[in-house]
């Protein structure tokens, strides 16, 4: 039998580019509390967010992927034609079928890759970005485009201020290769699993419905649980926290990331919170807050950063990236 | 362990999490409308207390603990039951 790889398989992947998307419409706390009862201040100490972007009501997921995937694709210098593998991670398609990454694909003239959606909620990027890098090092894709992409407000009640004030829209995408010959592997060990005793506690209950979370269950959760688990990424890829460039964990809730950083070992100015003026936008935030952070040159080149995924199912996921 | 020293050992989570100083928190307080703590920060008050002396303070057992005392009881009740 001969070998089903495409490729030569690769000692090691790394994320080559980035890029980010975020819709036109800025959405104040002053905006949301003219509809809800809620107010700048409250929502500032609870969730640490300023302001957050809402999709207009015709723009899809996919719309939003485009426009990301395209932006990565072009720092990348590759042409459509080099990308092997399209993944979209995406928990809030309007639709499930068709799956959004083979209609992105096609939008950004690549023709004929492999395409499928992962759900994996908050942490999907963080599983997608592991897909990518495992099927580079395998040789089932040489080249892959990875997107998280979120239109979290199509299943937010705009009158349910637990959730309406926290999650927003947008997207980010990465271009992931091999490493050249000799080079250390960009992408480190995966550390990933789930805890579906408690998925009730992020939910759309039925078609009909709007999402919904248990807040201090969820608050409860990330804070005690994860620390430990963005740890183990670390130690798996060799690297002590204390020489990471940046910590980029999921957008959640500014003050679960600063607990999660707290406990981490990570000094403040090291913690990415782009969800000031993000929002949590569930499996684009990690993606989204990269691109941000390269595009403003917070981010040092070649400099190692922490990347951690965490949400709904309850998925996570955590991986050491070198920063493109 | 005395109810004496859990106040000491609440205090000083308090002081930690909330900026709230130890000495300020006293039996009678209400941690919402004397302290200006909210529902997250007693989650960390909770599971901070957890650490501390190893009584779980469940999320809806948390709802109806409302003053310092409120606590204080709760953790020698089941710091009791556990010993």
């Amino acid at each position: 039998m001969t070998s089903s790889s495409s490729f030569p398989p690769a000692a090691g992947a790394r994320i080559i580019s980035l890029g980010g998307y975020q819709p036109a419409n800025v959405v104040t706390n002053d905006d949301l509390s003219a509809r809800v009862d809620t107010s700048d201040e409250w929502i500032r100490s609870r969730v640490g967010i300023i302001s957050r972007r809402y999709a207009g009501p015709d723009e899809t997921v996919a719309d939003m992927a485009v426009v990301a995937g395209g932006k990565a694709l072009a720092g990348s210098g590759l042409s459509p034609a080099d990308i092997d593998l399209v993944i979209v991670a995406t928990c809030s398609t309007e639709v499930p079928i068709p799956n959004t990454s083979a209609m992105v694909a096609y939008r950004l003239g690549i023709v004929t890759p492999g395409a499928y959606d992962l759900n994996a909620a908050c942490a999907g990027f963080c599983y997608a970005l592991a897909n990518a890098s495992d099927a580079v090092r395998a040789g089932t894709a040489r080249h892959v485009l990875v997107i998280g992409a979120e239109k979290m407000t199509a299943w937010i009640d705009p009158d349910d201020r637990s959730t309406s004030i926290i999650f927003a829209d947008g997207a980010g995408a990465a271009v992931v290769g091999p490493v050249a010959d000799g080079e250390p592997a960009g992408i480190g060990p995966v550390v990933w699993g789930s805890a579906g005793d408690m998925a009730d506690k992020i939910a759309i209950p039925n078609r009909r419905s709007y999402m919904y979370q248990e807040g201090q269950a969820v608050f409860r959760w990330a804070t005690t649980t994860m620390h430990p688990i963005a740890a183990q990424a670390c130690e798996r890829a060799g690297v002590a926290v204390s020489d990471l460039s940046a910590f980029v964990p999921h957008q959640a809730n500014l003050r679960i990331i600063e607990a999660i950083a707290r406990k981490l070992g990570v000094p403040r100015e090291r913690l990415a919170d782009d969800i000031v003026h993000s929002g949590n936008t569930s499996s684009a935030s990690v993606p989204l807050a990269l691109a941000r952070m390269t595009e403003h040159g917070d981010l040092k080149s070649g400099s190692p950063a922490l990347l951690l995924g965490f949400g709904a199912g309850m998925c996570y996921a955590a991986q050491v990236i070198t920063v493109p | 362990m005395t109810d004496q020293e859990i106040l000491a050992g609440l205090g000083e989570i308090v002081e930690e999490i909330a900026g709230v100083p130890a000495d300020e928190v006293t039996p009678s307080k209400s941690f919402v409308d004397d302290l200006d703590i909210d529902s997250l920060s007693m989650v960390e008050i909770a599971v901070a207390a957890q650490d501390k002396f190893g009584v779980e303070i469940p999320d809806d057992q948390l709802k109806d603990l409302t003053t310092v005392q409120d606590v204080v009881n709760f953790v020698a009740k089941n710091a009791g039951d556990s010993a």
